[in-house]
């Protein structure tokens, strides 16, 4: 029991993020800040699959001559380092979407540049 | 011909793919060039799809394992679980296939002319083939994480797409909210699925469902998936992105992106059929789809009455055309633990459910380019400010005339075949949902008057009086569409026995997706 106390930090972790994520995602108005939530909202699900697939005191999982140790499960990372290339595209796609809302209304502010309503 | 039936999963996949990033190489040679290889990478496509749809409705479901000695190997020797990326190609996913294509290639012809004088075309293509290998991918893989990673796909070009006209202000608004709605849906979705790998060590959606127990975490982790894809969807209360992002991206995108959430719909059935099937609490699941899908068709119809913008009413009635699917499917979920039940009406309300898709693709397809040549021509998308236009553009207003009628289920179009099947099975679940249902209809008669009566007759208006009809490829591109609308009028009985029929018994028949993998242990 006293060992499985650390073990969940990190999925503690994932709960804040992923709670301020979504409150900053629903309450926020500036776009620069909406965009910042969802890169919280990244970073914590990236966190949770990272933790799911760490085992204590365990080694990279590199088949070659790797000591007879506990591995890391490999799955999780690479779904992760994937899901973090998809996360960069997206964030550079919001951002420059922004700077051209920028130039089109000259302000941030989500109800002020709002041209869609109804 | 065998081996490319057998290949044919992947290379549907993989050629637009390949395609999409040999088109900017092309362009810097010749336009044309570029243009025949959009256009023959996509027909080419869609003749693969039809062959590979033709030899599963005879021979059942394609498994097509990718790095493996053999195409049918799913699980290596010495394992009993599936270690590579798993296609799996059923009766709903070449289903969904088959629309994405046609719509795809209906969109692309439009565009060819559409786009001319913007800049940039190379990125255009090649955005708009990566949308199409985002649907595709979606709708052929047997792997939830590789379908949150085609999701994205669909979601990033999609958004681009959207935004594509920059100068507007407002597409670049319904870019970014479509961006948003897609990447807050899209991690939803990861981490239900970083939920169920927790739970089972396991991303292949056939052997997940193979060990399926309906546990909290799954609860958690379907309730999460469930948000994900209404999110996706556009069913209300998750549908604020869908009016902006229809009504502002160019116009062989918009039917593309509804196609595009259509598959997201393919995924919320998928995950609710496949993946949880029989262990689910049917009826609570159901009635959850069954509610948000009335929510739909009646707050998407009720907004779109009030709206003047003629993209944006037909986006709030592409809302309610969902509406119609999740009901007819919701209506089948909610009894599927019930044989009885299932075999007087639940399946026929999935057939009905399933066919609109199929019908809605292509009328709303078709009135989204519609709506948009008015805007190429005009300038202007206020229905208060047209007039007369059926005079000018004579086979627009026809093809418009053809999609009204078939949006609201006027006999003998298709959409009153679907409807139809809809209307007289849920009847037998609970008649109010029916009478709703067709309340609907009604009014989405009346707001398609408004728009034909303001657009196309009255007189016409001094400053619109040498407005001609668009080019020759706008005009193929809404043909192909009319042809669909009019060969699925005349022969409903033939697609629903042929063709609807194989994707609903894919999805009721949860152990046949799981056999396709896992071998004989159903």
């Amino acid at each position: 029991m006293t060992q499985s106390i650390p073990f969940n930090i990190p999925f503690l972790a994932v709960a804040a993020l992923v709670g301020i994520a979504l409150y900053i995602i629903m309450s926020k108005r500036n776009l620069i800040k909406l965009v910042m939530g969802i890169a919280i909202l990244e970073a914590g699900v990236n966190l949770f699959l990272i933790t799911l697939g760490y085992r204590e005191a365990g080694v990279a999982p590199i088949y070659t001559s790797a000591p007879a140790k506990i591995m890391v499960l490999p799955v999780p990372q690479a779904l992760t380092l994937t899901s973090i290339v998809i996360g960069v595209s997206i964030l550079a796609l919001m951002l420059s979407m922004i700077v051209h809302t920028y130039r089109h209304t000259g302000t941030l502010d989500s109800e002020a540049s709002r041209k869609l309503k109804g | 011909m065998d081996t490319l039936v057998t290949h044919s999963p992947i290379l549907i996949i993989a050629i637009p793919l390949l395609a999409a990033f040999l088109t900017p190489l092309i362009g810097r040679v010749s336009q044309k060039a570029r243009e025949a290889l959009v256009i023959a990478s996509l027909a080419f496509a869609e003749f693969l799809v039809i062959i590979l749809a033709k030899d599963i409705y005879a021979n059942g479901l394609h498994v097509y394992t990718l790095g493996a000695s053999l195409p049918e190997l799913a699980i290596p020797a010495g394992y009993i679980v599936p270690i590579r990326i798993i296609l799996e190609v059923d009766g709903i996913s070449i289903f969904m296939g088959i629309i994405s294509l046609t719509v795809s290639l209906a969109a692309a012809i439009y565009s060819l002319h559409f786009m001319k004088e913007e800049t940039g075309q190379d990125r255009f293509y090649t955005l708009l083939l990566l949308l199409v290998t985002g649907m595709l991918g979606f709708e052929f893989t047997g792997d939830l994480f590789n379908m949150f990673v085609f999701l994205e796909i669909l979601s990033i070009s999609g958004a681009a797409l959207a935004a594509f006209r920059m100068r507007f202000a407002d597409a670049v608004e319904g870019g970014f909210k479509y961006i948003v709605i897609s990447a807050v849906g899209a991690l939803i979705i990861l981490f239900a699925v970083g939920l169920l790998y927790a739970q089972y060590n396991l991303l292949n959606i056939a052997a997940l469902a193979d060990v399926m127990q309906y546990g909290t975490i799954e609860k958690i982790a379907l309730a999460l998936l469930t948000i994900g894809f209404i999110m996706k969807l556009a069913g209300v209360p998750l549908h604020m992105w869908a009016p902006d992002t229809y009504a502002v991206a160019p116009a062989g995108i918009t039917p593309m992106i509804y196609v595009a959430s259509q598959a997201c719909m393919y995924g919320l059935y998928r995950v609710c059929f496949t993946l949880y099937g029989i262990t689910l609490d049917q009826l609570t699941v159901g009635w959850i789809v069954i509610i948000i899908g009335v929510l739909s068709m009646f707050v998407g119809v009720t907004m779109a009455v009030i709206q003047t913008d003629v993209k944006r009413l037909m986006a709030y009635h592409a809302i309610s055309q969902s509406g119609y699917m999740l009901l007819g499917v919701g209506v089948g979920l909610a009894v599927l633990g019930d044989p009885e039940a299932l075999a007087a009406y639940g399946r026929q309300a999935m057939n009905g459910g399933i066919f609109h898709i199929i019908n809605n693709a292509w009328y709303k397809g078709l009135l989204f380019l519609t709506g948009e040549t008015l805007f190429f021509r005009l300038g202007t998308r206020d229905l208060n400010k047209m007039g007369g236009m059926g005079r000018n553009m004579k086979f627009t207003s026809i093809a418009f005339i053809i999609g009204a009628l078939a949006i609201s289920g006027i006999p003998p179009f298709n959409g009153f075949t679907s409807k139809w099947l809809i209307y007289e099975s849920v009847y037998q679940f609970n008649p109010i949902l029916a009478v709703i249902a067709m309340l609907v209809s009604l009014i989405t008669l009346a707001s398609f008057t408004k728009v034909f009566q303001s657009a196309f007759t009255g007189p016409r208006l001094p400053e619109y009086k040498d407005v001609k009809e668009v080019p020759k490829s706008m005009l193929i591109g809404m043909a192909i569409l009319v042809a669909a609308i009019i060969f699925f009028s005349l022969f409903p009985g033939l697609i629903v026995d042929h063709v609807v029929s194989p994707a609903t018994d894919a999805l009721i028949n949860q152990a046949t997706y799981i056999s396709g993998v896992m071998g004989g242990v159903p």
